[in-house]
């Protein structure tokens, strides 16, 4: 405590402590106040500015309404169901597609990432894909697998395969070859060091590629929504828009928002859990 | 937890020359060498003198041109047990804790984790790191991860331990602190060992015999027996005295 008294001016700190707290309360209180409104400021005064506008009139309500109205429209469609068959398709369409990116695009990846061949003779081919646009092709998707669920699917797929390949390619072949001369030294296999050594390395690189790839996947989900489907959150923000539904096409843009924000923080805290070693802080 | 004797180590015409800009260069000619069981023999030598290409052969991470390794009387293809290699690096998996590092060797050889942890656990307390046991390296000093380096290669109870500048990377004070520990676990694990430095002075401290490599074409190797009692003294006279002889070795005094 008489280090505290030295650091701060007595007297102002024996005013303030009329809580019964302890000295140490408002400044706490304070510091998190100020950690919430240091980060989140921005945010609470755009949707303040919004709903203020707004009701006021100084923007068109009928195309921005009011935060209070938006959320009444998101607590209607979800709690009156009609928006949950909407999500349940969406993330059907988007979770399938992005697991099976996943089944295909880390082994391949950690295939091509170790034998150079095999990468070298691939490399082209997949700049070409890469480069291509997912949406340009989907017409041609359309055409090979019809307007249903299919091709929808693959369109997502083939967008969010590229991200996750790439990444898991450039984490095996950023292992230190230093750790895989070590590994060899104590006798380990090659499977083994590809299992002790090359998989672990290579992991935070593949995190950045699965975060990618769910942004992606989100991305292909509504445009492949927009373009041909009778259900799914896409469909509902532009189907809101033609029946000017604007409250109800904000909800689903909500949703969308928040799908994106839960996926992108269900990966950061996998991966915080399995790259325990590279966190600054555990 | 001393190893048995063994680690006689004999090499034969052993040479090796590497491709520079098209032309040989050889960095080994011809080198015939016995190193005892047991003692610690310190390699120097000018760069390009091929020290680490030597220790590298020993390792069995490269092969030679000609000429041969033969350890215990068994010709030498390739990494094997009874040998382990302390790099200028400590190179730890950066996702493995100190204990994990330690035992990785072990592991990789097959013994089942818990006997391994075991093993490493003690050779932990040995480098006297044991209650950083379950930090990450990122955690840990240059100094410390090479003690950490050190105690993997000591967990596998290697006959012969083979050092590429294991302390060139370290500051002036921490050097001299694990060249006293490196002189202690020599005793008293009773291992051969074979380093490389250009730090004359670590040679003499550590060594029994120091070979010195040629760098001209020519030129032959040299061994110097270091006959001085343990623990040595720095500044006694015999000391500065080796140390002016190997000077001399290399034209510098």
């Amino acid at each position: 405590m008489s280090l505290q008294h030295i650091e701060q001016p007595v007297t102002i700190r024996a005013r303030e402590d009329r809580t019964g707290l302890g000295a140490d309360f408002p400044r706490l209180a304070n510091r998190t106040v100020i950690r919430i409104l240091s980060r989140y400021g921005i945010l609470i005064a755009f949707l303040a500015i919004w709903q203020v506008s707004s009701r006021a009139g100084w923007v068109n309500a009928a195309v921005l309404p009011p935060i209070d109205t938006i959320v009444s429209a998101l607590w209607n469609g979800l709690a009156g169901g009609t928006l949950l068959g909407d999500i349940a398709i969406s993330l059907q369409r988007a979770g399938l597609a992005f697991a099976a990116a996943v089944a295909v695009a880390i082994p391949l990846g950690l295939f091509m990432g170790q034998v150079r061949a095999v990468e070298t003779a691939l490399d082209p081919i997949l700049q070409v894909f890469r480069q291509t646009s997912a949406l340009a092709l989907y017409p041609v998707f359309i055409l090979l697998l019809g307007l249903g669920e299919a091709s929808k699917v693959f369109v997502i797929f083939w967008a969010t395969l590229f991200p996750l390949l790439l990444n898991t390619i450039s984490g095996v072949k950023q292992v230190d070859p230093k750790l895989l001369e070590m590994a060899r030294v104590y006798g380990a296999t090659r499977l083994t060091a590809f299992r002790r050594v090359v998989l672990p390395g290579a992991v935070p690189s593949i995190f950045v590629g699965l975060r990618l790839s769910a942004t992606t996947a989100l991305l292909l989900l509504i445009a492949s929504e927009m373009i041909g489907a009778n259900k799914g959150i896409g469909f509902q923000v532009m189907n809101a828009q033609y029946n000017f539904q604007i409250p109800l096409m904000f909800a689903a843009i909500v949703i969308l928002a928040g799908l994106g924000l839960i996926a992108n923080q269900a990966l950061v805290s996998l991966q915080r859990r399995l790259c325990r070693w590279s966190n600054p802080i555990d | 937890m001393a190893t048995t004797s063994g680690g006689e180590v004999t090499i034969r015409d052993l040479s090796k020359s590497f491709t520079l800009g098209g032309r040989p260069l050889a960095v080994l000619r011809a080198l015939n060498l016995d190193i005892r069981s047991g003692e610690c023999l310190v390699i120097v030598g000018a760069s390009g003198s091929g020290k680490t290409t030597l220790l590298r052969i020993l390792a069995g991470l490269e092969a030679a041109d000609s000429g041969g390794v033969a350890i215990d009387g068994r010709p030498v293809h390739g990494v094997g047990a009874e040998r382990a290699v302390i790099f200028q690096e400590p190179r730890l998996l950066p996702w493995l804790t100190v204990l994990g590092n330690v035992a990785f060797g072990l592991e990789v050889r097959g013994v089942p984790k818990a006997e391994a942890e075991d093993k490493a656990r003690f050779y932990i307390a040995l480098v006297g790191l044991a209650e950083f046991s379950d930090a990450y390296p990122r955690q840990l000093s240059g100094g410390m991860a090479q003690r950490v380096g050190i105690a993997r290669a000591l967990t596998v109870q290697p006959e012969i331990l083979l050092l590429d500048e294991p302390l060139g990377a370290l500051d002036a004070m921490t050097k001299i602190g694990m060249q006293e520990e490196l002189a202690r676990i020599w005793r008293e694990e009773n291992v051969t060992m074979v380093m490389v430095t250009h730090d004359l002075e670590e040679a003499i401290y550590l060594a029994d015999r120091v070979l010195i490599l040629p760098r001209e074409k020519g030129g032959a190797a040299r061994l110097v027996e270091v006959e001085l009692p343990r623990p040595r003294d720095r500044s006694e006279s015999r000391f500065v005295r080796y140390r002016e002889e190997l000077l001399r070795e290399f034209g510098l005094h």
